[in-house]
């Protein structure tokens, strides 16, 4: 251990992204106390600004990778995609949120804070080398993220969906520590290189059932936060309960974070123990698609549909890290910045749509909206194209990504039963296109305004996104391909 | 850019730009999409030049990388057998646009836009050569036809629109898992790099393997042909989508599925092929009969339209999977023969629809009367449609039969049969239609006019080309048969007992019996 434990210049600077979004969030609290009633949707643009800036932090960071602070964090190809990638979902779900909070009468300063607060714990999960370091990120975005759940404090929805997020949410973490705990005991350290040399030297390994013990403890912390079979009972009433660009938010980047350690922790410190693992995510991949898939055929409610079916694409993720191989963990990374993009952009459409007090959010209710407002339509239908998985999209070429990294690892009857799955799931997106196009308005479209610049803002950018990464991949895939061999 | 990358990136630019269009002058629009679509036909007409020089080979070739890696590239090309049916393509778009002019009247915007974009899918699809591009396209195509069908169909248009996607998207998937297993052994997704390694037993598929990927592939293309039991998708799409719909989905969508099995099945899995032989012709054949028996006894002309593709699709399926040199070659012909003929009575059915807003076939009769222009048309289309000489199906048919015949002749007594069953429901169908007494319900609201200028137009290339390819095969024939040739040499490799004669079946048994199974 070193003699000295002040941090060099150069490890502060690798943890720049996060002190920016601590440093925001903070003065937006501030700001917010001096600005007055309704004066306070400028605060958006100080978020922005604060994650603009996060972002460049991030750049600075990458520029001179390595571990800091006594190898607890680890800035590397791999952190850095994801950081870029929960604060991009930050930047979108800021930009949809200024309309949506003026419409329901709660614009306030906490709102970004919490953004930022969440964004900044997911950026230290991502980051992280060592599994107490997981923990403390993991809990500074959830707790961020209960309260963004619960925000519209006098909506029971809210309500209901915040307490089963924080309830199940805690039980879940506490697994987690427990496993962190048992691994801790099992070898002595939580930092993940170190556990992965403890685990693959004979000589000093732990009796397997510890380790599986651990592991499995673990494995349900992280696949509550993906929503993974079984346990993503929650998810649905969560989204459906939480304010419509929560959901966009919760649906994308805590989830990708959840994925960027999932990954990190089993494919690096529980590595050795591999085959042992990988059937455990097999079953709970397969169980994952099947059951999201299957359950959003049946939904009229569209937030309930979209929950289902990020259920559907946690499934789809599984089966890369099943695949466990460098290329899936390349498929995993391109998957979620493209899952990214087009689930947001649906569940902000969803958000413009509902109107105050979210009245219109079923299926039925957008019932000809590709005449009324035919560019609406069109970029949820880019949107849902993406999911359904048609080329061109980048949720097709993510698909596409994926289940080659399975067949790559002979997963052949899981690449089968997912595609198959993939196309059970095109019936519930095409039944949200026909609402639009094929049946004519109905009284849900009388009192529809027309997209607010913010809003406007993240629905082209995101299906620009979702083309060009369909159509020009390599944007992003070559700078997976880059950093995904730096995991272990 | 050469002038296939031309023909394919036209109409997706007519596309783009038909959406910017400003949508309250319909008619700009139409002319628009007119002008821009016989421009690509007038254009893709070039692309037969060279063929005519030099009879084969592949041409207007591009080969330039797409995405690095996984190295998808976008290599797409011409050979005798893709040169048709992406001239069919060409032709059926302007065709299909001059149907619609007035019967399309809302959302004319969108519509043009997706039938220009479905004509850039089509193209794709039948020029692809990679594995992966023509992946692309082939979903790329469904999309456009989905919203043809749902918005601008009939009653139980969504119902119809659903299943089709569904069906294909289901058939697709499988063929995607097959293209990665292939690219995952083989490293490249090129058809012409894989064809060459299979060939050279570069890349060695077990028979296992061989038979899986071929079933993958083979379910995919049965879906689109489609070949029975797979078909109950297809009358319920052509008779809710609208006439446009119809014919580009009878003429040029359906000939995807046959191209497939024709550019893919054969020459990457030959061995598997020949072992399914049987099977797939069985079902082919039941096909054929099944198709021509159901469309008999239809009250609607549009789903009789439809089961009688079902039927001559049959014939493809026959012919292709006959391995013979004049099997394939009528196979291929009978592609075409099918697109005009089939488009062109899908257009007449689709006239009569417009004057009186009935398909059914009670609610006509006497029509050649007050319109004998239409009925003229018609006989020739359906005297084309059951095969007559000198029109063209007859030439693709017999083809086939000779083929089938030299394998095994009850395969060919079989199929007849369902050629002199498709006599029987044409000419009923025309009999109840056009002659016989006047309907008196048929000018109950407006006099019942014969073919307009706009309407003859639109048809007559077609009925042209009935009587061309029918008389003259020379202008088609020489270059498919020169591409089949090809693939029926690829596809013998590794298939010991090639069966092409009657006697040649004989000594493949005398051989097996010697070297004792």
């Amino acid at each position: 251990m070193a003699d000295n434990f002040m941090p060099s210049a150069a490890e502060m600077l690798r943890f720049l992204p996060e002190t920016v979004l601590i440093v925001f969030g903070t003065l937006i609290m501030l700001l917010d106390a001096l600005s007055g009633e309704g004066k306070k949707g400028w605060l958006g643009t100080v978020a922005i600004v604060g994650l603009l800036l996060a972002a460049w932090g991030t750049v600075v960071a990458w520029s001179n990778p390595g571990p800091a602070f006594q190898s607890m964090l680890m800035v590397d190809g791999y952190a850095t995609f994801f950081r870029f990638l929960v604060i991009t979902v930050g930047v979108l779900t800021v930009l949809a949120s200024v309309a949506y909070l003026k419409r329901e009468k709660a614009d306030s300063g906490e709102f970004y804070a919490l953004v930022l607060y969440s964004v900044a714990g997911q950026c230290v999960m991502v980051t992280a080398n060592e599994l107490i370091m997981i923990f403390i990120g993991l809990e500074i975005s959830s707790i961020s993220s209960y309260i963004l759940a619960g925000y519209l404090r006098d909506d029971k929805r809210n309500n209901e969906s915040a307490l089963k997020y924080f309830l199940l949410g805690s039980f879940a973490t506490a697994f987690l520590l427990y496993g962190i705990a048992w691994i801790y005991g099992a070898t002595g350290t939580t930092n993940l290189a170190d556990i992965r040399r403890v685990l693959s030297n004979r000589d000093i390994a732990p009796a397997l059932g510890l380790i599986g013990t651990s592991a499995a403890l673990m494995f349900v912390g992280f696949a509550f936060k993906v929503s993974a079979a079984p346990f993503q009972v929650w998810a649905p009433d969560v989204y459906q309960g939480a304010p419509a660009p929560v959901s966009a938010f919760l649906s994308a980047g805590p989830k990708a974070a959840a994925f960027a350690i999932f990954l990190r922790v089993f494919m690096t410190a529980f590595e050795p123990v591999a085959d042992k693992w990988a059937p455990v995510i097999w079953v709970s991949a397969l169980a994952t698609m099947t059951v999201g898939n299957f359950a959003a055929l049946l939904q009229s409610n569209i937030k309930r549909l979209l929950a289902y079916s990020s259920i559907a694409h946690a499934g789809y993720v599984m089966v890369a890290i099943a695949a466990h191989s460098q290329i899936g963990t390349e498929a995993v990374m391109f998957y979620m910045a493209a899952y990214a993009f087009m689930n947001v952009g649906a569940f902000v459409v969803v958000a413009h749509f509902a109107r105050q007090g979210e009245k219109y959010v079923n299926t039925d209710d957008l019932a000809g909206l590709g005449q009324r407002q035919p560019v609406t339509a069109a970029l949820l239908t880019i949107f849902l194209l993406s999911l359904i998985g048609v080329p061109l999209t980048g949720g097709f070429f993510g698909k596409f990504y994926i289940f080659k990294a399975a067949l790559d690892a002979n997963l052949v009857w899981l690449t089968v039963l997912g595609l198959l799955n993939s196309a059970v799931g095109a019936y519930y997106y095409l039944r949200i296109i026909v609402v639009m196009y094929f049946q004519e308005p109905g009284e849900s479209m009388a009192d529809l305004q027309p997209l607010a610049p913010g809003t406007q803002a993240v629905l082209w950018g995101s299906a620009l996104a979702t083309l060009v990464l369909g159509i020009y991949p390599s944007v992003i895939l070559d700078f997976a391909r880059k950093s995904a061999a730096l995991v272990k | 850019m050469n002038l296939l990358n031309l023909v394919l990136a036209l109409p997706l630019a007519g596309f783009l730009v038909t959406l910017v269009l400003p949508k309250n002058n319909a008619n700009v629009i139409r002319l628009f999409a007119l002008i821009l679509s016989l421009a690509v036909f007038v254009l893709s007409l070039g692309l037969a030049a060279p063929f005519h020089e030099t009879g084969n080979g592949n041409w207007f070739v591009t080969d330039v990388p797409w995405i690095q890696s996984p190295e998808i590239r976008y290599h797409v090309g011409l050979d005798g057998l893709s040169l048709w049916l992406v001239l069919l393509s060409t032709l059926l778009t302007p065709v299909s646009i001059l149907v619609s002019w007035k019967y399309i009247d809302r959302r004319v915007k969108e519509f043009y836009a997706f039938l220009l974009l479905l004509e850039f899918g089509l193209i794709g699809v039948f020029v692809a050569w990679d594995l992966f591009l023509f992946y692309v396209f082939w979903e790329v195509s469904l999309v456009p036809m989905y919203f043809l069908i749902g918005v601008w169909g009939h009653e139980r248009r969504i119902y119809a629109a659903v299943k089709f996607f569904l069906y294909t998207m289901a058939g697709s998937v499988l063929m995607l898992a097959a293209i990665i297993f292939l690219y995952n052994k083989a490293g490249t997704f090129d058809y012409v790099n894989l064809v060459d390694l299979l060939q050279r037993g570069r890349l060695v598929l077990t028979s296992q393997e061989q038979l899986l990927l071929f079933l993958a592939f083979f379910v995919a293309f049965a879906i689109k042909v489609p070949l029975f039991p797979l078909h109950t998708w297809l009358p319920d799409a052509h008779v809710e989508a609208p006439t446009a719909g119809s014919i580009m989905l009878a003429a040029v969508m359906l000939k995807m599925g046959c191209y497939g099995l024709v550019r893919f099945c054969l020459p990457m899995f030959p061995q598997a092929a020949h072992r399914c032989q049987s099977w797939i012709v069985i079902l082919a054949i039941i096909g054929i009969i099944y198709g021509a028996l159901v469309a008999m006894v239809q009250p609607n002309m549009k789903k009789l339209v439809a089961y009688s593709s079902v039927s001559h699709l049959g014939f493809v399926v026959l012919g292709v999977f006959s391995f013979t040199q004049n099997g394939l070659d009528g196979a291929v012909y009978q592609m075409l023969n099918h697109g005009i003929s089939t488009g062109a009575l899908f257009m007449l059915v689709g006239y009569l629809y417009e004057r009186t807003h009935s398909l059914e076939i009670k609610d006509y009769g006497g029509v050649s009367t007050p319109a004998p222009l239409l009925a003229t048309v018609f006989l020739i289309t359906m005297l084309a449609s059951i095969g007559l000489p000198t029109l063209n199906n007859f030439v693709g048919e017999y083809l086939v039969l000779q083929g089938s015949a030299a394998v095994n002749f009850n395969w060919t007594i079989a199929a007849a049969v369902g050629v002199i069953l498709s006599a029987c429901y044409m000419l009923w169908l025309y009999q109840r239609v056009f002659v016989g007494e006047t309907n008196k319900s048929l000018s109950h609201h407006h006099p019942f006019l014969d073919m307009n200028g706009r309407e003859l137009a639109a048809a007559l290339p077609l009925v042209v080309l009935m009587v061309w390819m029918g008389v003259y095969t020379k202008t088609f024939l020489p270059m498919v048969s020169a591409a089949n040739q090809r693939i029926i040499e690829q596809s013998k490799t590794g298939v010991e007992t090639l069966v092409e004669t009657q006697g040649g079946k004989r000594i493949a048994e005398l051989r097996e019996l010697v070297h004792g199974r």
